[in-house]
């Protein structure tokens, strides 16, 4: 079997491991999160040997011309030397504040050293050192000046307890990206478009919602989101506002169980809305979130009218031990 | 004097070629996930993946340039065979694929000669 050369030791893979897996096995600390070949947080450098073309697939050709690679989509033939990428594909940012919006939801907001291009809606690969990275959509525009994330307290997650528990204002941290293909492409300014966001799926919502509106969008724009219960709702005001201010933009909130009515919807954010809008020919989809449901969404979407071009979506990999 | 012969129309040109198979993939995909008889077996495919895979399938059938063998059809499929998949399913796709022609405007001579590509994957397809 091939071997990967890291720092003065090598490993041999085992039949089918990939090099993120088989550092990992030997106690090297490399971050990763999705395990998808998505994320990017196990970004490598290649110095020496022969990359199959997966572990480089969708990686921005600068990227590629220098070697770098996702370790955990790498099953190299041969021997393979890499090394850390480092800070050399990240720059260099501060959290400048950290508001809880629901009881397990936390907005982080980070100010990056360097000029940082994205669009509304992709993602980022937020890094506390080498070894701890996590994958969280942008919220904000790219004119004000701030990254913001909506990150979701995950039960015994690394990321999210340190966010939680540890950083604060003015802690460094590194950002990698941005990523994906989720957001708002100028042009058709009069098609109709249908968000759907759940849980923190509403965050690069939150922010294609406000490009659209920018762009001089003219078409209707309608906002769903979704949650388990009210508590998980939010942003509520503001998307309010914003729809009370955008005579072409509706929010409507959902939620599957609620003790006591309230202002939102009741019941599974798919059949909502279908019953609103059971044609969708000629409209233009984004759908952000949980994973299965995102899955679904899209297929339903698809049915009702959209063609497959016109459905953006991120579903939100949960990150692998 | 020597008079050049028209060169054949092929089947993909007279079909409208890549445009039309653009223009087919959608609605050949959303018949085909709500048919009862199929549908099923694209229960967990990814629709991305799966809209290029039709376009292939469409391409091929329509007489367009293709990489199709043999050999990627039997392995395409064989997870599939050992669910269930057998002669009444390719059936059911090759009316889907009729209907998405018919509802084009396609004449019938056409989506015949489009029907018999198809069905000369039949074997390939139940690994036969």
């Amino acid at each position: 079997m091939p071997a990967v050369q890291y720092g003065s030791c090598s490993y041999e893979l085992k039949q089918g491991e990939s090099v993120l897996d088989a550092l990992l096995r030997n106690g090297v600390a490399v971050a990763h999160a999705c395990k998808a070949g998505s994320c990017g947080s196990c970004l490598l450098r290649a110095v020496e040997g022969e990359l199959p073309a997966r572990a480089q697939a969708g990686l921005k050709d600068a990227w590629r011309a220098r070697g770098y690679f996702l370790a955990c989509v790498c099953q190299p033939e041969g021997d393979l030397t890499v090394a850390a990428v480092g800070n050399d594909a990240r720059i260099a940012a501060t959290i400048t504040a950290l508001d809880r919006l629901t009881h397990d939801v936390l907005r982080v907001r980070l100010v990056c050293d360097a000029p940082f291009d994205f669009r509304p809606g992709q993602y980022v690969t937020l890094f506390r050192d080498n070894a701890l990275a996590r994958s969280y959509s942008i919220a904000s525009l790219p004119e004000e000046g701030v990254i913001e994330l909506h990150v979701r307290r995950i039960p015994n997650g690394s990321m999210s307890g340190w966010l939680y528990q540890e950083a604060c204002a003015g802690t460094p941290v590194h950002l990698q990206g941005p990523s994906g293909e989720c957001f708002y492409a100028p042009g058709r300014e009069d098609q109709p478009l249908l968000l759907i966001g759940t849980g923190t799926g509403l965050a690069p919502l939150y922010g294609i919602v406000r490009d659209a509106l920018k762009s001089g969008h003219r078409g209707p724009i309608h906002l769903f989101h979704g949650a388990v219960r009210p508590a998980g709702l939010y942003l509520g005001e503001e998307l309010a506002a914003m729809a009370a201010a955008n005579a072409n933009l509706t929010y409507t909130p959902s939620v599957l169980e609620a003790d006591v009515p309230g202002p939102f919807e009741v019941g599974p954010i798919d059949g909502i809305i279908a019953r609103r809008f059971p044609k969708l020919d000629g409209w233009r989809g984004f759908v952000c979130g949980d994973p299965a449901l995102v899955q679904m969404l899209k297929k339903k979407l698809f049915l009702s009218g959209i063609a497959v071009r016109d459905i953006n979506a991120d579903a939100f990999l949960p990150s692998a031990s | 004097m020597h008079i050049m012969s028209p060169s054949p129309v092929s089947l993909f040109e007279q079909l409208g070629g890549h445009a039309a198979v653009e223009a087919a993939v959608d609605n050949f995909y959303r018949k085909v996930l709500t048919d009862d008889r199929v549908s099923s077996f694209f229960d967990d495919v990814d629709m991305d993946r799966q809209r290029a895979k039709q376009k292939a399938f469409l391409t091929m059938a329509f007489g367009g340039p293709n990489s199709y063998s043999g050999k990627d059809m039997r392995n395409a499929h064989a997870r599939l065979v050992a669910k269930g998949l057998n002669g009444s399913h390719v059936d059911a796709i090759i009316e889907i694929l009729g209907a998405t022609l018919r509802e084009m405007g396609v004449a019938e001579g056409l989506i015949q000669q489009v029907a018999a590509i198809a069905e000369s994957t039949r074997n390939d397809v139940l690994n036969r």
